[in-house]
């Protein structure tokens, strides 16, 4: 297993911001239109993590016009540009799939505060 | 015809330079010492007989020992050794290297190898048969169901498929993509999955039926 370790290792990206499960992020996403580039971002909620090394994703979940949207990102993709951690949150589990149940007021996160 | 021994390492992923994300099977080609070389003239056909791994000398026979001899293997004997078919006489001399660095990415490869055992296997592990209702009064669940006609044929037709002995056969994949190759820890890196379980011995050849796409 030790060549397939290094191959993983190797792809994997040194300087991932580090957030958690529950953290309101904005992931900043590579876009290519035939030869033009740009940057769009996607705000929201982390409400998973899964796998490990290159294989590592996240699902990100917003309420846009009161519609649920998630998208899930491959950590270590070249696509993803950036993570930007905007609020970290309290939560107690490591997958929030019951937020997809709850609306309006229920559906949030509570804040971590770490000054206390 | 480029051809090589190898193993299996394992499944992973990569990114390719757009971003999307590639399954490939990483496998271990070579390093592989020209143990023989088979020529029209002498042997009545073209191939390239390899040797990979190694074996102590003790554990292997006096004859294969001399058979060794000629390519100089003998000292350090090889694991297993395979002939590779080729369509004109093979120009390489006895006892050289093949490595990894004779394929290149973008080329097309055929991969065979052993599958998995599997054992005695049900119809519909073995051959995909839909199986009978669990629910609404169905009572034939995993079964292979009716085999045949009636008095005419009055037997069954050859071939039906049967539950039986799944797996543990040779089989060769063929047009597998090669993604990458990194010449220096011999390994080549194809797109998909390759028959066996990791560690498994494969023999590597490039596609009979694809070239590379010219670029």
């Amino acid at each position: 297993m030790n060549i397939l370790d290094k191959i993983n290792k190797e792809q994997c990206k040194q300087d991932v911001t580090a957030f958690n499960v529950g953290d309101t992020v904005k992931v900043h996403t590579k876009i290519i239109e035939g030869t033009t580039e740009r940057i769009q971002v996607f705000s929201g909620v982390v409400i998973a993590k899964n796998g490990s090394d290159v294989q590592e994703s996240f699902t990100v979940r917003r309420v846009s016009f009161g519609q649920g949207v998630e998208r899930v990102f491959p950590i270590h993709s070249p696509r993803v540009e950036k993570i930007e951690v905007i609020r970290c949150g309290k939560v107690r589990r490591s997958k929030l799939y019951y937020l997809r149940d709850k609306i309006g007021k229920a559906a949030k996160v509570k804040e971590l505060r770490t000054d206390r | 015809m480029k051809g090589i021994i190898g193993k299996k390492v394992g499944m992973t992923q990569v990114y390719a330079e757009n971003g999307a994300v590639i399954p490939v099977t990483v496998l271990q080609a070579g390093p592989c010492v020209v143990v023989d070389v088979k020529t029209q003239e002498s042997n009545g056909y073209s191939a390239l007989q390899l040797g990979f791994g190694a074996r102590k000398v003790k554990n292997v026979t006096k004859p294969l020992l001399g058979h060794y001899k000629r390519s100089g293997a003998d000292s350090n004997p090889p694991a297993v050794v395979r002939e590779i078919r080729m369509e004109q006489d093979p120009e390489v001399e006895l006892g050289s290297e093949v490595k990894a660095d004779v394929f290149n990415a973008d080329e097309f490869l055929d991969v065979t190898g052993v599958t998995k055992g599997r054992g005695f296997q049900g119809v519909v592990k073995r051959y995909n048969f839909a199986g009978g209702r669990y629910s609404h009064g169905g009572g034939w669940k995993r079964r292979t169901g009716s085999i045949g006609q009636c008095e005419f044929p009055g037997r069954v037709d050859k071939g039906k498929k049967m539950p039986g002995h799944m797996g543990n056969v040779r089989r060769t994949i063929q047009n597998l993509k090669i993604v990458r190759v990194v010449p220096e820890d011999n390994l080549v890196f194809v797109k998909g999955a390759v028959p066996g379980p990791n560690g498994g011995l494969l023999v590597i050849k490039s596609a009979r039926k694809k070239c590379a796409e010219a670029k």
